[in-house]
This record gives C-alpha cells, structure tokens and sequence, in this order.
C-alpha cells in the first residue's frame, strides 16, 4: 500500500510535466493545425530564463571587509550583489534564494514574446504547407534555439536549488496513519504538482469562461465560418501561441530544481510530449492532460524494483509500449475527436 | 545501358567515375598548405561519405517515394551494427557474411516494424516508428546488455570463436576486417608533387556497395513499383479505389529501406568493428532525415549530396577554432580581426550544429527540393538567358 501511494507521488511531477508540455503542443496542434517539434525548445528555454534571473540577481561588486583577513593577513574581499545594496541584506538574500518562483514573472513575458515572434516569424508560412514540411522546419528551429542557449550557457547542466523553504521532504504517510518515513515525498515536488493544476485550471477556465477564449474554441472547431463572422482569427491564434509557449516556458522554469538545467532537455521530454499528446488524442486538450498524468503514473510504476524484476527493462519502454498498443487499438487516442489528423 | 534510359545512364556514370575518383577529388590542396584542412580525402570521412550515403538513398526509397516520414530508422542502422560485430564474433573476419547478415537482419526487423508502423499514416506513423526505435534504444541499454554489451557498446575480442578463421593472432592483438585477405585499412598512399592521395581498400568496398545501392534505386524510381509508391504519396485514397492496396507497396519500401540502412550500418562495423547503442537513438534518425531533405527529397541524387554535405560540414567546421580563424583573418586590423572572430565563433568548432540548423531551415523554408531543386532552378535561369535570342527570332505562328 505505502509503496503504491509512493508510485503515484513520484509519477505526479514527471506527469505535471509531461501534462503542461502536452497541453501547450495540443493547444497549437488545435488552433493552428501545426506539428510543432520546437516545443521542447521552449520548456529548455523556460528553464533557462530561471538560470538567467538567478544570475542576473547574482551581479555583485567587491567590497573590503576590515574586519576578517584571510590567511594571508590582508583584508578580506567579499562579493556583495548589487541587490542587497538596494534591498537591504535580508531581503536582498530572500530575493535570491526565491529566484526559481520569481522566475515565472520573469519567464511570461518573454516567453510569450518569443512565442509570438516565432508564430509571426516562422510558423505562419507553413500553415498551407504538409505536415512533414511543418515539423521539420520546427525541428530545426529547435537545434537552432539549443545551439544558441549552448553557446551562451555551455554544455554542463548548471544545478538551480529551490527555496530553502521547501527543501527537505513532506512525511506523507504520517498524515494517512502509516509509519513514520514510510511515503515520504520533496516538497518541491509538490509545489511543482501544485502549481501544474493551476496553470491546467487557469488555460481551461480561460479557453472556457472568457469570450476570448469562445472565439478561440469556435476558431478550433471551424475556423472558416469564425473568419466570415468578421473575427480576426489569425491574430488570436498567435496569441493562442504565445500562451503555448508561456506554459511550456512555465513549466521548465519550475522544473530546474527537480532537472538541473542543460541544452537537450527538451528534446528529452518533447519525444515523450508528443507521445502523450498522441495517446491523449490529437487536438484534445483534456485527453493530453490526462494522458500526461497517467503516462507519468505508469513509467514511475514500472520502475518499483518488483516490476522490473519480472519484466526486465519494463521502465524503460513502458511508455512508448502503451502508445504504441492504445495507437493501433484506438488510433483515435483515449479522448481524439473525430477528423482531426485522419488524412 | 543496364536497362537504364540515356539520361540515367549518364547520371549513374558520373556517380561511378565520381565515387572512384574520390580520393583525388576531395583532396584538391597540397597536403602542406594553409587550405589542407578543407581536404575531404582521408580514408575515415570518404567511408562516412559513403554509409551515409547509403542510409540516405535507402531512406529516400520510402520518404521521397511514399511521403512516410519514418523518424525511427536509427534503429535499423543499429541493429545491422549489431548483427555485423556478432559475425564478426562468431564466424569470421572477413566482412562479406557480416555485411550480409546486417542486411538480413535490418530487414526482418524493418518487416516486424513495418507491419506495425503502417497501419497508421501522417503524423502517428512517425510517432509510432519513433516510439519502436527509442523502444529499441533503451532496451539496448538495459535488458538486451547480453547481446549489445550496454553503454560499452559491443567490441572484439581475443577469446571470440570465430569459428572459420580460429584463434586470433599470435601477437595477441585484435584481428581486422577484411575481404578474402584483403584488410579494410589497408591503404595506398600516392604522392604527387605537394599533394598526397590515399587509395583505401575499405573506402573501395563501400564504394562498391554505394555503386550498388545506388543503381537499385534508379532501378525502383523507374519501375512500376516505384510509380505505386508515388501514388501512395501523391493520392492514397484514389489508388484504393482503383482496387490496389497501398499498404504492400509501402511494406516493401519501408523493408527495402530498413535493409539499406542495415547495409550501411554493416559497412560501418567493417570499417570499425564497434557497434554502440547511441547508434539508435532517435537524434541518428533525425540525421538521416536532415540528409535526405538537405539534398533533396524525391530524387536520385539528392540524399548523396545531403549525407555527403553534412559530414563534410561535421568534420571540417567542427575542426575550427579560434586559433585557426585568428590565422585567416591575421591580415586585418587587431580590433577588426577580433570582432569578425567572435562574430564567427558560433558558427564553428563545437557550434556547426547551429550552422547545421540554419542552413536547414534555411532549405525547408526557401527550398523544399532541397539542393537538387536548387541546381535546377540555378540551370533554368542559365538556359534562359542562353535561350532568350532564340525565342525573340522565331516568328508566330
């Protein structure tokens, strides 16, 4: 039982991820019929605007300390960052530890730039073109995105701590009556579950309380007859887009403290997004979301050592094994609509 | 000749007279200037220039003829490896059976994978066949550790069977591939003036096979079979109401295709007899992919050009340096010398992957045939401005 109850923690957070990436692709794939493979660019670059504001917070000049010397006898040299200048040391040094969730303010905006800039820039001329056009022009926008953050951030993952506060454990088990240490989970891993489900509830109420978002659902369902309304779809679906990225972008910002940071995250994960998306069905944003979860669910299930000992390498293929049965038994995916991507 | 029209016939000479005359071609700088270093002609990149070659053009048969985009045949490549190290192992060095059974066994995998894969099209075709390759991947790591020997990749060694040739050498070193006594690495060195030329024996066997492989091709793009496979691409829904299945025709071509890359991954192991799982992921896939598009998808030619370009580019833009660009560009002023070397930077040494990236969005976006398209539509605008004359003189009719 208390193993089981472990499992299904350990598969949330990868199965946040997966969900949130798996979202943002589907959102694109419905409202602007593009495959689009630089996706996982986009979760590493997220991550990588986190890297970016902890080093910015980080710009210190020297100060010389009087008072401590160092082996040598002369006055200690001491980095102060700029910020506890202006803020004071406590908070100053608050401000830092915090660097990952501040990173999200950071993070929208240029996220939803560069997503914008991408749609307007590159994407919108292959809207006529085949599908196979379609994901290789974004395949190589993806090696392109990896090359520049590899030239500016080096090869090496670079290892981004969460706050203090949240590190260490949460005793699981205690709170349902088992022993002591017996389902214990990270804290940040909760807070990366947490903070998925709100990003999931946010993109749904949006798409589904706002007129913006009716427009944006009826653009998905027939966009011609949108247009002849006398609605500019165009310009919303590139803010469909922006959006996109901005959840992507969210969801690597919150990532760094779990994966540390390195140019071909996102290749990683965007192989596994696409199958979730796949199994989830094409151009259904729930069935992504669950596909998300269940996916991370199962590949943390057929890691427990039992499994593994009677199915050799179970964990390791799990993922594309499903896939791959639900895509022959239901090519539709667990929740596919009907028409979209039959040709 | 050969069965083949005039035209093709030309083609295909020129490929021969191309591939053969190679080690003289790529080397066309004196082996002690400055511009040695964008010489081509070394035995271990001519090699390359081939396999990939092979693995392109087979890729092409499915991807230009049927529109499959298959982004798993890394595996293919991996399991011929495989196949061709254990017979190494088991039977003997010489590299005609391994090469055999690379093929062999790429293609009973590609027709497992195939039979699969092809039930769905589009966008869950490439899916499915990633999921098969990464399948195949990751279960080399771990499960399969026996028979690929895991992160070490699969290597000779002393106490091997080899059950024609016996026991290893006497000086207790590894034995080499070779092909009826003729080893891979033997070599011809020719020197000739400032220039130096090397004729290899392994580079000439897979340039046989090249030869091979390529003349298939001609065959199937101007066989009735190859205009099926263009049906499929071109309307799959009218060939099934004609009364034909599709779903033969695109087997067979994702088999013949597996097997091409099972022959390629086969060469691979006789020039260098070590077989790695890293052979199958899904980025070697990508590759392939980024080749056949780069030369031109569709045509004969193309996929040859696409390999051959992007491992000159790996090997020779990856080589330069700072220091190397700071020696070109020494006869500018300090200051400016500088700027443009920083300005290049990116572009070389560990960063010609973002060439790579730019200059293939470059080419989907401005040139979707790739750089046969490019050469053709460079050649129109000759013969029409040739032509121009002509036309004015000839009176209406």
């Amino acid at each position: 039982m208390e193993s089981i109850i472990l499992q299904i923690l350990t598969g949330l957070d990868k199965g946040s991820a997966y969900a949130l990436i798996a979202l943002g692709l589907t959102l694109i794939f419905g409202t602007l019929g593009v495959v689009n493979f630089a996706h996982g660019a986009l979760f590493m670059i997220g991550a990588f605007c986190a890297v970016t504001l902890h080093r910015l917070l980080q710009f210190s000049h020297v100060v010389i300390d009087e008072t401590q010397t160092d082996f040598l006898g002369n006055p200690r040299k001491i980095e102060v960052p700029y910020i506890y200048d202006w803020l004071g040391e406590p908070l100053g040094r608050a401000v830092i530890d915090w660097s990952v969730p501040l990173a999200i303010l950071f993070a929208v905006p240029v996220m939803i730039l560069i997503g914008v800039i991408m749609e307007r820039g590159l994407i919108k001329h292959f809207y006529k073109r085949s599908h196979a056009d379609q994901i290789l022009v974004t395949f190589g926008l993806a090696i392109v995105l990896q090359e520049i953050i590899k030239a500016f951030y080096g090869a090496n993952p670079i290892p981004m701590g969460a706050p203090s506060a949240f590190v260490g454990s949460f005793d699981f088990g205690v709170l349902v009556g088992f022993d002591v240490n017996s389902v214990i989970y990270p804290y940040w891993r909760l807070v990366y579950f947490g903070f998925s489900m709100v990003i999931i509830a946010a993109v749904f109420a949006f798409l589904q309380f706002t007129t913006f978002g009716m427009v944006v659902r009826a653009g998905m369902a027939d966009r011609e007859t949108v247009g002849l309304l006398g609605i500019n779809i165009d310009k919303r679906f590139t803010i469909v887009f922006g959006i996109a990225a901005a959840v992507a972008g969210l969801a690597g910002v919150m990532y760094t403290p779990i994966l540390s940071p390195n140019y071909n995250m996102g290749m990683d994960f965007l192989v596994l997004s696409f199958v979730v998306v796949v199994v989830g069905g094409m151009g259904s944003l729930p069935g992504a979301v669950l596909a998300g979860f269940l996916l991370g669910i199962l590949q943390s299930f057929a890691s427990m050592s039992v499994v593994v000992e009677t199915i050799p390498g179970i964990n390791q293929v799990v993922i594309y094994l499903v896939a791959m049965i639900i895509l022959l038994v239901r090519p539709r995916g667990l929740m596919g609509r009907k028409g979209v991507m039959e040709d | 000749m050969l069965g083949l029209t005039r035209k093709d016939t030309i083609l295909f000479l020129i490929v021969i007279a191309m591939v053969i005359c190679a080690p003289v071609l790529l080397n066309p700088f004196p082996s002690n200037s400055a511009l040695a270093q964008f010489n081509a002609g070394y035995p271990d990149l001519m090699q390359r220039f081939l396999i990939f070659g092979i693995f392109a053009i087979g890729f092409n048969i499915l991807f230009g003829l049927t529109g499959y985009l298959s982004f798993g045949h890394a595996a293919f490549l991996g399991a011929g490896s495989y196949a061709g190290v254990w017979m190494f192992k088991l039977l003997s060095m010489n590299v005609l059976p391994a090469i055999l059974v690379s093929i062999l066994v790429a293609g009973v995998f590609s027709v497992l994978i195939g039979f699969v894969s092809l039930r769905r099209s589009g966008i869950y075709f490439s899916i499915l066949t990633l999921a098969f390759a990464q399948m195949s991947y990751a279960l080399a790591y771990s499960v399969l550790t026996p028979i690929t020997n895991g992160e070490t990749g699969l290597q000779l060694s002393l106490n091997d069977p080899r059950i024609l040739d016996g026991v290893a050498a006497a000086d207790g070193s590894l034995p080499v591939a070779n092909f009826f006594g003729v080893e891979m690495r033997d070599s011809l060195d020719v020197a000739l003036g400032g220039w130096s030329f090397t004729f290899n024996a392994g580079y000439y066997l897979c340039a046989v096979f090249m030869i091979l492989a390529f003349y298939i091709a001609i065959r199937i793009f101007r066989s009735p079979f190859g205009m099926m496979l263009r049906a499929v691409k071109s309307n799959q829904q009218r060939m099934s109401y004609t009364g034909l299945n599709p779903r033969p025709y695109t087997l067979a071509a994702f088999v013949i295709s597996g097997m091409f890359a099972g022959l390629a991954g086969g060469l691979m192991v006789a020039m260098d007899p070590l077989a790695g799982a890293e052979r199958m992921q899904w980025t070697r896939s990508g590759e392939v992919v980024l080749m056949t598009i780069l030369g031109g998808m569709g045509t004969l030619i193309g996929p040859v050009l696409g390999a051959g370009l992007i491992k000159y580019l790996e090997n020779i833009l990856s080589k330069i340096n700072d220091n190397v660009l700071h020696q070109w560009f020494s006869f500018m002023p300090d200051g400016l010398e500088n700027v443009i070397v920083t300005l290049i930077h990116p572009f070389v040494g560990k960063g010609w992957h973002l060439t790579l990236g730019l200059m293939f969005m470059a080419v989907v976006i401005f040139l979707p045939g790739g750089l046969v398209q490019g050469g053709q539509k460079i050649a129109a605008l000759l013969r029409r401005k040739k032509a121009d004359p002509n036309t004015v003189k000839q009176p209406a009719e």
